[in-house]
């Protein structure tokens, strides 16, 4: 397998917790421009991936490289997000007390140090880049209302548009739509479908028919390895996937 | 029956004042003796006889308490009380009534003549009965070394029986050989009886080996103190670890409780170390009613304050929490702010109730004295309290791991919605709790009282300490809480010698600060699964 | 989008009237102090001028530590360590003016060094003879250790009550150190008998009230630097670290170097507010590091309202002036009032003096603009602005509470 063409690159990984193994022997490829779905029970390992790939989480053992060439072991958080990995929490993280244009404001791509925000005035092309991306998560009418007071499926959009300010190469989506009405789950979907045109994306999910809609290429994990991986159809034929989800 | 006792006792009375009239004929000659030389010559007439009963008089002597009656010239001790002074009988000791200052001298003595007096007695009690009492004399005599002491000394040595005695009298027969002018062979060998000594006092002795002295009774003093330093390092070392531990007991007693509310629930206590402090002041109250209604029970009162200190911190304890800190839950800065000021008014409480100063609290006789373990000196009260904070840590852990209440304990701590929908009443839970740990903190308080002064001010002293032991120790985890006090303990006093008490005391709160840094969850966290934040 | 500008418009007034209060105040008073004849009813006495100038710089040290416990959620129980460190730079200066006219009249040593047997200067004294040395140490030197340790405490994420912990443990220490007599800062006594700041009497009234007067200007111009800061991009980004630390650095922001600014900023301000109090006081002694002094500020910042720029400095002078006339009249209360005063504000008023007034306008606001019902959309957005403490009453800015009112173990 090369990395060369990948965006993201597992290899063996493996981490414990005070000897429970959350991540076990764990290989995953993604290639440049991909969605993948990510499924898996609970303690699956989902989310402690999202740590490892993200710097949260130093690996025990095993390669994570991104892009082909970077080591991820090597970098922290604010490095990795900065070399353009975003990442959305499975409970939806804005900032509270912010408005939604302050919300993108500070994700917006740009100098991350503290002087030049100390001095910071807002340019066009940053105005017209936050009212893109307030149409696209269509929250337009609520644009300079505090976060604290949008609803739930609203503030898991706010957090996908922050994702989009940042301008990554991949983006980490854990469990976009939990808690969201069956309109807000359509609507997420197109809205990540829209976004996977020109970005990697790696969403970890429960509900199975948002997956199919997503319509894209399924990892189901369990107790921290690949257990299968193909179609959606594909993987819920697996009798061990079965196995998993249903018992014996 | 009745008359022959009394002729019995008349007879044996008789027989002893024989020998007690002797006695009192030299102890008459003070009131006629001139200057200290002659009070001297007395002196040494009355050490000559023997007789263990001269030791009350010279003693009263030494201490400027021998006194003339002008009106009889008698020789009687007295005892300076209020304007007066109450005479007693210089051999029995039976009282004879008061004098007024003017109608009685003193009998004046120098420090030549106390020191005459000292080696009197100390010579004088080499023959006495009681082995203690020989043992002291020897002990004397070791640390003021005398030519003229070797032969007492030898003749001792001769009827001696008991080997403890026998072998300080020899090292006393050893320090004076080394001042006399005895042939050096005997020197060298005193030297050697002094190095297998081998504490502070034989090192003083041997470096005051005269100066004249020959080059080998140099050399073989400057050897043995040598020999002797290495071994007292090895002590001084072994007492800074007891004195570390000791603390580390104290520390321990003052942060077990803060474990269970800070390290168990989470909520920070700012008034803990209040809680101590009404631990301590339930001891002083405990021991005032004692002492003024039920006198003989004050060896109990410790015993008795433990349970009544438990209540006290506990029920203020429980107010706290169902008062205050409950509306306060997951708002940790917040709890930190309002515990600070209950912490506060309990502290001006006890001030206007008790008022600002030390309160005495005394320590019950088996908490008194000490003992030695080699050249270790330990306090029974360290050593009890090091004992008691071990108890109560070890009661703490079973209670947490073996009883429901424990158990309960935990399950809510862990998942607070499952432990309240299988039925635990989480709020009666969380207030016991709270109860539990101020409890354990009010016994730390009687714990504390006996080394520590008794005033409001008595837990600002200890709350910092107690969170840096919980923090460094690992929060949440009651074996990190022992581990973090005793090593901060013995850490403190193991750098206490080099680098000084306060400066060693801050070394040690900078290596903590810079300990949290590289492990912010303590010595003993739990790794745990990663959880968002 | 017209509540937001109003409302925005609306606290830069606040900010405006404050500062042109203090400036106003900084002229008046000395005025009134110097110009007027005691005799007269408008006269303000010296002790007065003391007394307040004493309290703004109390304003001055919870103005500081509002911009780190406020704004970025850091509660420091340490801030009076910089307060007094300030002091004490500015009391070395002090000290080095008396020159001969001490007790032992020693023209370089000052007392307690004759008195300690020093045969010089400590190194560390040099250069504290000139103003502008000892000005830049007032600056420095509490800025440094706040450098310092904050760098080493953010770095390794230290956070919430653990970083309050440690930053006691970080004033103790200090205090520890302070007391010790071969430090050099004159031990228990501290450094005290000032004569003289640049060539004036420190007792004079003209003196007293130009210190008073330099106090007022320094309060406003942190009121006006902290404004700058909280309304930047950077003061956005020091509440969203406040909120969501973790979304921070998954943004790229590096949160522990936002956090180590504010932390450094706050403890230069601190710094200053030490160094204007210690003249005006006429002592500094390591009684200031006392851990209770730091906690006492806290209450300050709390009581007016944290997250706010004037609620501090509102707290800091009510609380203050309760205290003078507590320990006047009723010494014995005190602490039972500050104690209370501590359980009260957290149980009761949670945002403070500031925070409650602006509630209370607020849901006013909303109601009046609803039954005029003039805009339609107007009214919406104030009421839906407003109406937040009834959608997420744990979620408003400045009462992060992260969790459901529940004990949580301490991680």
């Amino acid at each position: 397998m090369s990395k060369s063409n990948t965006i993201l690159y597992l290899d063996g990984v493996s981490v414990s917790f005070d000897g429970f193994r959350a991540i076990n022997n764990l290989s995953l490829v993604l290639d440049r421009g991909e969605m993948r779905a990510i499924i898996g029970p609970n303690g699956a390992g989902k989310t402690t991936m999202m740590d490892i790939v993200t710097g949260k989480t130093r690996p025990d053992d095993g390669e994570v490289f991104f892009d082909g060439e970077v080591d991820l072991t090597s970098h922290d958080e604010a490095e990795i997000a900065m070399m353009g990995i975003g990442r959305k929490f499975q409970k939806p993280t804005v900032f509270e007390s912010h408005s939604i244009e302050e919300n993108l404001m500070l994700a917006l791509k740009g100098p991350r140090s503290i002087f030049p925000a100390l001095f910071h005035r807002k340019s066009a092309a940053e105005a017209r880049r936050i009212d893109d991306i307030i149409g696209v998560i269509r929250l337009g009418d609520k644009r300079r209302e505090v976060a604290a007071n949008l609803s739930h499926g609203q503030k898991q959009w706010l957090e996908i548009g922050m994702l989009l300010a940042q301008d990554p190469k991949l983006l980490l989506v854990d469990e976009p739509v939990a808690g969201m009405t069956d309109a807000e789950t359509e609507e997420t979907a197109r809205l990540l479908k829209e976004i996977a045109r020109d970005h990697s994306v790696i969403v970890v999910e429960h509900d199975m028919r948002f997956v199919r809609e997503l319509g894209v290429k399924v990892t189901c994990l369990h107790e921290g390895s690949v257990l299968s991986e193909g179609t959606l159809d594909f993987v819920s034929a697996d009798e061990r996937v079965v196995e998993v989800y249903l018992g014996r | 029956m009745i008359g022959l006792a009394l002729l019995f006792l008349s007879a044996t009375l008789s027989s002893l004042g024989a020998a007690e009239a002797d006695l009192r004929a030299i102890i008459a000659k003070f009131a006629t003796a001139k200057g200290f030389s002659e009070t001297g010559a007395v002196v040494h007439e009355l050490a000559a006889t023997g007789d263990p009963k001269v030791e009350r008089p010279l003693a009263a002597l030494a201490d400027g308490n021998l006194y003339i009656r002008k009106a009889d010239s008698l020789v009687l001790i007295g005892k300076e009380a209020g304007d007066g002074v109450q005479l007693s009988d210089p051999l029995s000791g039976a009282a004879s009534g008061e004098a007024a200052k003017d109608d009685i001298t003193k009998i004046k003595v120098n420090n030549t003549l106390r020191r005459a007096i000292r080696d009197a007695l100390g010579t004088l009690t080499l023959g006495a009965k009681d082995p203690a009492v020989r043992l002291a004399a020897a002990g004397t005599m070791f640390k003021t070394p005398d030519a003229a002491n070797i032969e007492p000394l030898d003749t001792a040595i001769a009827n001696e029986t008991v080997a403890s005695v026998k072998a300080l009298l020899e090292q006393a027969r050893a320090a004076s050989v080394l001042v006399s002018d005895r042939p050096e062979a005997d020197k060298l060998a005193a030297i050697q009886v002094i190095g297998a000594r081998g504490d502070r006092d034989a090192v003083s002795l041997l470096t005051s080996v005269d100066a004249n002295a020959s080059d080998a009774v140099k050399q073989a003093a400057a050897a043995a103190i040598a020999n002797i330093n290495s071994t007292l390092a090895f002590w001084d070392a072994g007492q800074n670890i007891w004195y570390g531990i000791s603390l580390g007991s104290v520390l321990l007693l003052a942060a077990i409780g803060l474990a269970i509310t800070f390290g168990v629930m989470g909520v920070i206590n700012m008034a803990h170390g209040e809680m101590v402090m009404l631990g301590a002041y339930t001891t002083f109250v405990v021991q005032q009613v004692i002492r003024t209604s039920f006198p003989g029970l004050f060896d109990w009162s410790l015993v008795i304050a433990l349970p009544m200190a438990f209540l006290v911190a506990g029920f203020v304890g429980f107010v706290i929490e169902r008062g205050i800190i409950r509306f306060l839950y997951g708002r940790p800065l917040e709890t930190l702010l309002a515990t600070w000021g209950v912490s506060l008014i309990l502290q001006q409480a006890v001030r206007s109730i008790f008022g600002p100063t030390n309160q005495e609290v005394g320590n019950p006789t088996w908490m008194s004295g000490s003992f030695d373990v080699g050249q270790l000196a330990i306090t029974w009260n360290r050593l009890w309290i090091l004992v008691f904070a071990l108890t109560v840590f070890g009661v703490l852990l079973y209670v947490m791991k073996r009883t429901p209440w424990g158990l309960q304990m935990r399950a809510v701590t862990a998942n607070r919605r499952m432990a309240a929908s299988m039925g635990i009443r989480t709020p009666w839970v969380d207030a016991l709790t709270f109860a539990l740990g101020s409890g354990i903190a009010g016994i730390a308080g009687v714990a504390l009282s006996q080394i520590d002064n008794v005033s409001p001010n008595l837990g600002r002293g200890y709350i910092i300490d107690s969170f840096m032991v919980v923090v460094f120790g690992g929060v949440g985890n009651l074996w990190g809480t022992l581990v973090g006090a005793f090593s901060l303990g013995v850490v403190n006093k193991v750098l206490e010698p080099y680098a000084g008490a306060v400066l060693g005391k801050i070394v040690v709160l900078v290596l903590i600060v810079l300990f949290i840094q590289k492990r912010p969850r303590g010595l003993f966290a739990l790794k745990g699964r990663a959880v968002e934040a | 989008m017209i509540t937001g500008r109003f409302f925005a418009a609306g606290a830069d007034r606040r900010i405006a009237i404050t500062i042109f209060i203090l400036l106003a105040v900084a002229v008046i008073v000395p005025l009134l102090n110097l110009a007027i004849s005691p005799a007269s009813a408008f006269h303000i006495p010296s002790y007065m001028v003391a007394l307040t100038g004493k309290y703004l710089c109390y304003a001055l040290l919870a103005l500081s530590l509002d911009l780190v416990w406020g704004y970025c959620g850091i509660l420091s129980l340490g801030h009076g360590a910089f307060f007094a460190l300030g002091g004490y730079a500015m009391g070395m200066y002090l000290m080095r003016q008396i020159g001969s006219r001490g007790v032992y009249g020693n023209p370089i040593l000052p007392d307690f060094m004759v008195f300690l047997n020093y045969k010089e200067l400590p190194w560390f004294w040099y250069g504290f003879d000139h103003f502008w040395f000892a000005g830049l140490m007032v600056l420095a030197v509490p800025g440094l250790l706040a450098f310092i340790f904050g760098w080493f405490a953010f770095r390794s994420r230290v956070t919430g009550v653990y970083l309050s912990i440690i930053t006691q443990a970080m004033t103790y220490a200090l205090l520890l150190a302070f007391f010790r007599n071969d430090m050099g800062f004159g031990g228990n006594n501290g450094l005290t008998d000032f004569k003289d700041i640049l060539g004036f009497s420190v007792q004079a009234d003209a003196t007293r009230s130009a210190l008073f007067a330099a106090s007022a200007v320094m309060l406003a111009l942190a009121v006006f630097v902290t404004w700058a800061i909280v309304g930047s991009k950077y003061g956005k980004l020091l509440m969203a670290v406040r909120d969501a630390e973790s979304r921070t650095r998954f943004l790229g922001w590096r949160a522990e170097n936002v956090k180590l600014f504010a932390f450094t900023v706050s403890a230069v301000m601190g710094g200053i507010a030490g160094a204007l109090y210690v003249p005006q006081v006429g002592i500094i002694n390591p009684g200031e590091f006392e851990p209770s002094n730091s906690i006492e500020v806290v209450i300050w910042a709390a009581v007016g309202g944290r997250g706010t720029i004037i609620g501090p400095i509102i707290g800091a002078l009510l609380v203050n002036a309760g205290k003078s006339w507590f320990t006047g009249a009723l010494p014995e209360l005190w602490l039972f009032a500050l104690g209370g005063l501590f359980v009260a504000v957290t149980l009761l008023l949670p945002k403070g003096i500031i925070g409650m007034w602006d509630d209370w306008r607020g849901n006013a606001r909303a109601l009046r603009a609803a039954s005029l019902a003039e805009e339609a959309r107007t009214a919406v957005g104030v009421a839906s602005a407003t109406s937040k403490p009834a959608r997420s009453p744990a979620r408003n800015p400045g009462e992060w509470s992260w969790s459901d009112p529940e004990p949580q173990a301490a991680e």
